[in-house]
C-alpha cells in the first residue's frame, strides 16, 4: 500500500503529576461519551434543532413518576401528586404529569391561567404561595380550587372576597415547622411550634365561612435528611387528629409538599450526589409509615399529596452545547467556552452537573474552567472540572436539567433556545420554539421623538 | 493444617505520618495461621507508601475518589476483578465507606465478599449523632448539646458545668473554661465549618481505645484494650500499651451486640477519673491504624473477619496478651522512579503478576 | 519560522512519562504530545513539525497550528524548553 491511513488526531496534552492529584485512571473515568438521548444521536439532534438545545426525554419522566407513585402508593392507601408548575411549566412536560394523573400546584396566576389552559379542571389546581390578589382568590373560588393560605392578610382577605361572592371556598393553610433541620423554613405559612397555625385553624373552623379541607407543609429544599419527613408528618398528623378531637371535622388531605432531593451534585459536597441522594423509597417510608400509625382509623386516613418536582423532572431533562472556543489561562488552566452559560444553566450557580463529551474522546484530562458564551465575569458553568481535550465544533452534553432551569432562564444578551421533547417511540417533538427579535421587540415602543438619529 | 489460598484486596496503604490501616491489616493478613493470602493493594494516590512495599503487596491497581461515584468506583473493581478474581475488599478508609456499603451487594454478586457495617449503623454513630446513640442503645456517652446560634449557646452553657467541649460540625475541638471562651470558640467553629456547634461535658480522665471485630450478627468476635503512651502534636498515638480492664472490654461488647456491627471498628473511650464511669466518645467504623498491636497480642482480627466473611465458622476470642507495646517508627524506603512511573501512567504496578496457567 | 530546544535533563518514556533530571518534575503526556517531545529533541522547527502533523493525522491547518503553539508554551511554563 502506497497512501497511508492518515491517524486519528487527539490534541497534545502534558500535565504534571503531583502526589495529591489523581492519576491519569482517576481522571479517566469521568468520560463515557454521551452520544445518544433515548436512541437519538446527540449530533442529528442538534443539526436539526440548532444548539444550544435543551432535550427532555418522556420517557424518563413517566419511568420517574411511575417509580415515585409506586413509592408512596404501595405504603399508603390514597395518594395524589399534584404537579409543581414553577420547577417546569412547558405545557407539553406538564402535560406528561397530567397523563400520569397529577393534578396542577401552582403558585401565582401566571401559572394558575397556564393550569387552566392545560384543561385540568379548577378543583385539581392547589394554589399555593404567599401572592395571592383579591382577583386570584375570586377566580380560585368560583373555579372551587383548593386555596392554600400564607397568612392572616391572606385569611381575612379572602374571607371578604367570599362573602362578596356568597361561596364557601375550599381551604387549606400552610404550616412551618421545626423539623430539627436547619435553616428553619418559616417564611412561608403559620407556625406550628408557637401556636399560630392552631390559631389560624380556630379562626377558620368558628368564623364558619370557608371549609377547611387540608394542612399543608413544605419542610425545606433539597432535603437529603428524610427524617425530617417523619417529624413534619407527625406534627401534620397531631394537627389533624386535634382538629377531629376539638371540633369533630375531618381533614380531607395532608400535602407534605416537595423539597425531595434530586439526583446532582451540590457544590461543596464531597460524595456525588448519584451516590447520596434518598431515594422516592426512603422519603415514601418516613412519610407514610409516621402517617400510618399516627392514630387515624385506617378508614379515616387522609389523602396524602406530595407536590415534588425536582426529583421528578431533573433527570429527564439535558442541555446540548457546543464548543465554540479553548483558550489558555495565566496560569495555564484551559478555559473551554460553551455556547451556553448561566443564562440558560441557571442551576449552575449551586449544582456541579455532570457534563460529558457527546463524541469519543480521548482518556487524557486536563483541569479545565467551563465558561459560557456571556461577555459576563459571573458566566461559569464549572469551576473546575476534568476534561478531554476538545477541540472547537465538538459537542458537550450537561445532565439533570430538567427542573428550575426551563422556568429560571434568562433572555440576557442572547435568545433563548429550543425545546425538545423525544417521545416514547424516540421521535423528536419540538414544543418551545427558540426566540426571535421579533418576539422581544414587538412588546417594546418607540416613543415618537425617539424614532430618528443620525450617524 | 493446609492453608486456605484467597485473593483480597486492600485499601489504606497510606502509612504515612497520618497512617491509613492497610499496611497493619496487610500485615496481619500476612501472618494468618489459616490463610494463604495474595494481596491486591488499591491506591488512591501515586505516593502511598504501600505501593512501593514489595514484601507485602502483590499488584497495586489505582482505583478512583469515592467523589466521583460508586458507578465508577465499581467499573474500576470489575475491571480489577477481571484481572485478578478477588475472593474480599477490605476497605479501610472512613471516607470511602460509604461508597463500599452501597456497592457491597453488587460485589457479593460478582463472588467479592466484604463484612461490613449497613448503611444504617455507619449513619447511626456520626458524630452530631452521639446522644441518640447513647439513648438508643443504653450507652454511656457525655451529655452534648447542638447549638446554632448565640442565643442558644448562652442557654445551653447553663447546662453544663465548667470545663466544657465546643467542637466543630466536622472537626477541631476546644476545650473552655469559661462562657466567654465557649463563646469565642463558637464563633470561630461555626465561622469555620459552619453550624452547628456541638457542646460536650468535659470528662476529665484517661483516654482508651479498643480495636473490635462484629460478625454482623450480634457477637463481638474478638477486642483488645490500648492504651496510648506517646501523642505526636496532631493527634497520632505513636506508642501504645495493651491493657485489660473488664469495664471497657465491656463497653465493646455492649455496642457490637446491641448493634449487630459487621467489620471492624475502633471505639474512643473515657474513663473518668472520680467516678471510674466509662464513656463512649467517638466510632471509627474501621480498624484503627494500630490494629497490627491485637495480632500480636494474640487476636488477629483481620484474619479472623476474612474467614467470618468467607462464612467459616469462626468463635469469638476474648484472652490476648497484656502489656505487649507498640512503637511506631518511620523509615525511608528507596526505589526507582520506574515505579512511580508505572503507577502514575498506566494505574496498575506488577510486583508479583498472576502465573499463567 | 523558530527553533526551540527540549532541556538536556528531560528524559521522556514510550508510556508518556515525562521526568526533568533538574528539578525532579514528572508529566505525563499523550502520544501526540509524545511525539512532539521527541520531534523537539530531534531539533525540528516548528514549521517542520507542523508539516509532519499535518502529514500523519487527520487534522485542518488552522487546528494543528493553534495547538501546537498551546503546546509548546505549555512546555515552557513547565520549564522543560532552553529558555
Amino acid at each position: 500500500m502506497e497512501t497511508l491511513q492518515k491517524l486519528k488526531y487527539e490534541r497534545p496534552v502534558i500535565k504534571q503529576l503531583n502526589a495529591g492529584v489523581t492519576t491519569k485512571f482517576g481522571a479517566q473515568t469521568g468520560f463515557i461519551p454521551h452520544t445518544h438521548i433515548d436512541g437519538l444521536a446527540v449530533k442529528d439532534l442538534t443539526a436539526r434543532f440548532g444548539s444550544p438545545l435543551f432535550v427532555i426525554s418522556e420517557r424518563t419522566i413517566r419511568q420517574t413518576y411511575q417509580e415515585a407513585y409506586n413509592a408512596f402508593a404501595n405504603r399508603y392507601p390514597n395518594v395524589q401528586f399534584a404537579w409543581s408548575y414553577k420547577t417546569n411549566y412547558m405545557n407539553a412536560v406538564c402535560r406528561v404529569f397530567h397523563q400520569e394523573g397529577s393534578w396542577a400546584e401552582v403558585v401565582s396566576r401566571f401559572e394558575y391561567e397556564k393550569a387552566l389552559g392545560n384543561g385540568v379542571p379548577g378543583d385539581k389546581i392547589i394554589f399555593n404561595g404567599p401572592d395571592k390578589t383579591a382577583d386570584d382568590h375570586r377566580v380560585a373560588v368560583l373555579n372551587n380550587s383548593p386555596i392554600h393560605i400564607d397568612h392572616f392578610d391572606e385569611l381575612y382577605g379572602l374571607m371578604e372576597v367570599s362573602t362578596k361572592l356568597g361561596k364557601r371556598p375550599k381551604v387549606a393553610i400552610r404550616v412551618n415547622m421545626d423539623t430539627g433541620v436547619q435553616p428553619m423554613w418559616d417564611r412561608f405559612g403559620f407556625n406550628y411550634e408557637n401556636g399560630q397555625a392552631w390559631d389560624a385553624i380556630t379562626k377558620i373552623i368558628q368564623t364558619d365561612k370557608m371549609d377547611l379541607v387540608g394542612l399543608h407543609c413544605h419542610v425545606g429544599t433539597f432535603m437529603l435528611a428524610t427524617s425530617a419527613y417523619a417529624v413534619a408528618a407527625s406534627k401534620m398528623a397531631d394537627l389533624a387528629l386535634n382538629i377531629k378531637r376539638q371540633f369533630g371535622l375531618d381533614i380531607q388531605y395532608l400535602d407534605m409538599g416537595g423539597g425531595f432531593a434530586s439526583k446532582n451534585t451540590l457544590k461543596g459536597a464531597y460524595l456525588s450526589g448519584t451516590d447520596i441522594t434518598p431515594s422516592f423509597h426512603d422519603y415514601a417510608e418516613q412519610i407514610c409509615t409516621t402517617l400510618i400509625k399516627a392514630g387515624f382509623r385506617s378508614e379515616e386516613l387522609p389523602l396524602l399529596i406530595l407536590e415534588t418536582g425536582r426529583a421528578l423532572i431533573d433527570d429527564a431533562g439535558y442541555l446540548l452545547g457546543t464548543v465554540l472556543a479553548n483558550k489558555r489561562l495565566s496560569d495555564g488552566r484551559r478555559a473551554t467556552i460553551m455556547d451556553f452559560g448561566v443564562n440558560l444553566l441557571f442551576t449552575s450557580f449551586w449544582y456541579e452537573h455532570a457534563v460529558s463529551p457527546a463524541q469519543d474522546c480521548s482518556q487524557y484530562a486536563e483541569d479545565a474552567i467551563l465558561y459560557g458564551p456571556l461577555c459576563m465575569n459571573i458566566d461559569v458553568v464549572r469551576e473546575n472540572v476534568k476534561l478531554p481535550p476538545l477541540n472547537k465544533g465538538d459537542q458537550m452534553v450537561v445532565h439533570r436539567v430538567g427542573a428550575y432551569n426551563m422556568t429560571q432562564w434568562m433572555q440576557f444578551i442572547s435568545l433563548r433556545p429550543n425545546i425538545v421533547l423525544i417521545d416514547l417511540d424516540g421521535q423528536p417533538h419540538l414544543i418551545r420554539k427558540h426566540e426571535t427579535v421579533e418576539d422581544l421587540t414587538q412588546l417594546e415602543s418607540t416613543p415618537a421623538h425617539l424614532e430618528s438619529f443620525d450617524l | 493444617m493446609s492453608k486456605l489460598p484467597v485473593t483480597i484486596a486492600v485499601t489504606g496503604l497510606n502509612n504515612s505520618d497520618n497512617p491509613g490501616p492497610g499496611i497493619p491489616v496487610i500485615r496481619s493478613l500476612r501472618e494468618s495461621r489459616h490463610l494463604d493470602v495474595r494481596i491486591i493493594g488499591l491506591s488512591y494516590e501515586n505516593l502511598e507508601p504501600g505501593v512501593y512495599m514489595d514484601d507485602l503487596v502483590d499488584m497495586v491497581y489505582a482505583i478512583p475518589y469515592p467523589s466521583l461515584g460508586h458507578e465508577t468506583l465499581l467499573a474500576r473493581l470489575t475491571y480489577i476483578h477481571e484481572q485478578e478474581s478477588l475472593d474480599l475488599i477490605i476497605p479501610n478508609f472512613d471516607a470511602e465507606l460509604f461508597s463500599f456499603i452501597k456497592i457491597s451487594d453488587t460485589l457479593a454478586g460478582m463472588g467479592i465478599r466484604t463484612l461490613l457495617p449497613t448503611q444504617e449503623q455507619f449513619d447511626a454513630r456520626l458524630k452530631g449523632k452521639l446522644v441518640e446513640f447513647g439513648d438508643r442503645f443504653a450507652i454511656n456517652v457525655p451529655k452534648s448539646l447542638t447549638v446554632f446560634n448565640a442565643d442558644e449557646l448562652t442557654d445551653a452553657l447553663g447546662e453544663f458545668s465548667y470545663p466544657v467541649v465546643v467542637k466543630g460540625k466536622f472537626y477541631e475541638a476546644y476545650v473552655a473554661q469559661t462562657a466567654e471562651q465557649a463563646h469565642g470558640y463558637f464563633y470561630k467553629l461555626a465561622a469555620k465549618w459552619g453550624t452547628p456547634v456541638i457542646l460536650q461535658q468535659f470528662i476529665k480522665g484517661q483516654e482508651y481505645n479498643i480495636t473490635a471485630l462484629g460478625d454482623g450478627k450480634g457477637r463481638l468476635m474478638g477486642a483488645v484494650a490500648m492504651r496510648k503512651t506517646y501523642i505526636t502534636p496532631n493527634g497520632k498515638g505513636w506508642a501504645g500499651v495493651s491493657i485489660d480492664d473488664e469495664n471497657l472490654l465491656d463497653m465493646a461488647r455492649k455496642v457490637v451486640t446491641q448493634t449487630r456491627w459487621g467489620g471492624g471498628m475502633e471505639l474512643e473511650l473515657m474513663q473518668e477519673d472520680s467516678t471510674g464511669d466509662v464513656y463512649l466518645i467517638e466510632i471509627n467504623p474501621r480498624f484503627p491504624a494500630w490494629v497490627y498491636l491485637a495480632t500480636a497480642c494474640g487476636q488477629n482480627h483481620p484474619d479472623r473477619l476474612v474467614r467470618l466473611a468467607l462464612g467459616q465458622h469462626v468463635d469469638p476470642q476474648e484472652d490476648y496478651e497484656v502489656g505487649k507495646m507498640f512503637v511506631r517508627y518511620s523509615w525511608d524506603m528507596i526505589c526507582d522512579l520506574s515505579r512511580f512511573q508505572e503507577i502514575a501512567t498506566t494505574g496498575e504496578v506488577a510486583i508479583r503478576p498472576m502465573e499463567l496457567a | 519560522m523558530f527553533f526551540m530546544k527540549l532541556k538536556k535533563s528531560v528524559a521522556i518514556s514510550e508510556n508518556g512519562f515525562v521526568f526533568n533530571a533538574s528539578r525532579g518534575d514528572s508529566f505525563s503526556t499523550n502520544p501526540t504530545g509524545t511525539r512532539i517531545l521527541d520531534w523537539l529533541r530531534e531539533g525540528k522547527t516548528d514549521t517542520e513539525m507542523k508539516t509532519l502533523l499535518l502529514e500523519k493525522y487527520e487534522i485542518d491547518e488552522a487546528t494543528c497550528e493553534k495547538d501546537l503553539y498551546d503546546f509548546i508554551k505549555m512546555l515552557n511554563q513547565q520549564n522543560l524548553i532552553e529558555a
